[in-house]
């Protein structure tokens, strides 16, 4: 499969600043996206993730190591990557001033798709985004779902074959994230490699292909979903549910290679009491990210909350 | 690439003119702020107001051209929206320099009000007017980079107001709009001369005196170079910050 991305030794080393010492925001890291794939980056505030996405779109100069993006090399062919790639930043950024057609027919201007081409292509855009009806109305009173959903079609107007969302459902509600979720299957369906970066490991866990986790500028672990699982706990959990004293209810947990051999075994701990439920527990997300960052998801997302804008996440 | 670069250049500029410029309170400003300065100084000076014609129009180009200039490129990079622009494929310099169209054209045109004013109330006819148009194009680039300079000098909105000010009102008094050069002390020259509103009013006094073009020459080469020079230096200063 053909590489969307490979990075090699990439770093990034803020200079010091105003008595502080130098940030070492990313520190060497190595990984490839392929093709046609979701590929999550996922760490908690402050890991390097958006730091990673400003030297791959060419916002941040890296301080070393070297990236491809579509076969172009970051060093010396950055504009030719910008070409054939759309980026959606954390926060919503088109022209308060222009209305969703505008910023759309904008978008198209500067990456020079040909005039016949913008009115029909935002038509469509406006119409897969739900937002016809909004066709007319400044980006500034879009309500934050339909802003979100607009700068992701403004991201997708010049067909990019390479997509970065930083972020794409912080602050949406439930509603327009699922919504957002779905556009996101629907570009993987369509062929376009998504980077995805996000603080929700559900989310992550259902939309990508493979996840990398980065930790204080290093990727501490990089595969698929169940690959990651598997490396968080290579035993299966048995847990069994029984009938306790006075209608309660008591659960009992046992870890063993073989499943059977494990659940003979809990049956035995039960010593003939009712079973009322019997399940094999596998590590979710959670507990592999958990592992690997020392952080549990709560912490994360309450660190979002507060350095939330933080530009060198 | 340079298609890219140019096709950049012309959709900010018609973007920016769009969504910033050609506002009502920005046009009224633009045309009523030189006239309000020029008419004060003519009631407490009252004598020959057709001389002030060139002043006039450089003071018009220069608040023009910089006030919203200084602020449009702070300002999106406040809102993320310069971080937009930077991710499409366009060169630095090319996406500056569609920033400076778009204060330019907006100069232009409300100089070109003030102009045809001027022409109607005063009668003011410009003797050379290749000359007169060169050295308006030629201001308006200078000060345009200028509003770019201070735009990417600073981080706050406020503070690149405060910057223009800073750079603009001491510049109005000693650049020859309302006094001539002549009648300043020598040091005060000296300062004059590293100002390039000096320059401004001085090719349009030329322009409107009818005087040859050799006589024009320097300040229309120092407008010129003001211009590339900051430029130069508002490119390197955004592209150091990547």
């Amino acid at each position: 499969m053909t590489e969307a991305i490979h990075v090699t030794g990439l770093t990034k080393i803020y200079p010091a600043a105003k008595g502080r010492p130098p940030v070492r925001a990313v520190d060497g890291i190595d990984f490839t996206v392929r093709e046609g794939e979701v590929f999550g980056f996922l760490g908690p505030n402050g890991a390097g993730k958006t730091t990673t996405i400003r030297m791959l779109t060419g916002l941040t100069r890296p301080t070393a190591g070297h990236a491809r993006v579509l076969g172009f090399d970051l060093a010396t062919e950055v504009t030719r990557i910008k070409k054939h790639i759309g980026v959606v930043p954390e926060t919503s950024n088109l022209y308060d001033e222009l209305s969703a057609f505008d910023n759309l027919v904008f978008s198209m201007q500067l990456y020079g798709v040909p005039r016949a081409e913008r009115k029909p292509r935002a038509e469509e855009l406006l119409a897969r985004f739900g937002l016809s009806e909004k066709r007319d109305v400044p980006f500034a009173q879009l309500s934050r779902g339909m802003k979100r959903a607009l700068t992701i079609a403004a991201a997708l107007a010049h067909r990019p074959s390479l997509l970065f969302l930083d972020e794409p459902t912080t602050g949406l509600d439930v509603m327009s994230a699922r919504h957002l979720r779905g556009m996101i299957a629907d570009l993987r369906r369509e062929g376009v490699t998504v980077f995805l970066t996000t603080h929700y490991l559900e989310e992550a866990g259902r939309l990508c292909d493979r996840i990398a986790i980065i930790v204080r500028g290093h990727i501490v672990a990089l595969d698929t979903v169940d690959g990651l699982k598997a490396q968080a706990s290579g035993r299966p959990t048995v847990e069994i549910t029984v009938a306790g004293e006075e209608g309660r209810t008591e659960t009992l947990r046992l870890e063993g290679d073989d499943v059977e051999a494990t659940l003979r075994k809990a049956l035995a701990q039960a010593g003939g009491r009712r079973v009322l439920a019997v399940n094999t527990l596998r590590p979710t997300l959670e507990d592999v990210f958990v592992r690997l960052t020392g952080l549990s998801a709560e912490v994360m997302l309450m660190e979002k909350g507060r350095g939330g804008s933080d530009a060198r996440g | 690439m340079l298609a890219d670069d140019l096709r950049g250049m012309g959709y900010i500029a018609l973007k920016d003119l769009r969504a910033y410029y050609f506002k009502p309170p920005n046009i009224s400003w633009g045309i009523l702020f030189p006239f309000a300065f020029v008419l004060a100084f003519a009631i407490r000076n009252p004598g020959e107001l057709r001389e002030l014609v060139p002043g006039l129009l450089a003071l018009t180009l220069l608040f023009g051209t910089s006030s919203m200039e200084a602020i449009v490129i702070v300002f999106e990079q406040r809102i993320g929206a310069m971080e937009r622009l930077m991710l499409a494929p366009i060169r630095l310099p090319a996406l500056l320099a569609g920033k400076l169209l778009g204060g330019m054209a907006f100069g232009l045109a409300v100089t070109l009000v003030v102009l045809v004013i001027s022409l109607l109330v005063f009668g003011t006819i410009p003797a050379n007017w290749p000359l007169l148009i060169l050295a308006l194009l030629l201001s308006a680039a200078a000060f345009s980079a200028l509003g770019a300079f201070v735009s990417v000098a600073v981080r706050e909105v406020f503070e690149a107001q405060t910057l223009a000010n800073f750079i603009r009102f001491p510049m109005m008094f000693l650049g020859g709009v309302f006094v001539p050069l002549a009648s300043m002390p020598g040091w005060l020259q000296v300062v004059a001369r590293l100002l390039p509103l000096t320059y401004s009013v001085e090719a349009l006094q030329a322009a409107f005196a009818g005087r040859s073009w050799s006589t024009a020459g320097l300040d229309l080469g120092a407008l010129a170079a003001f211009a590339a020079v900051l430029f130069g230096l508002a490119v390197r200063t955004l592209a150091r910050r990547a």
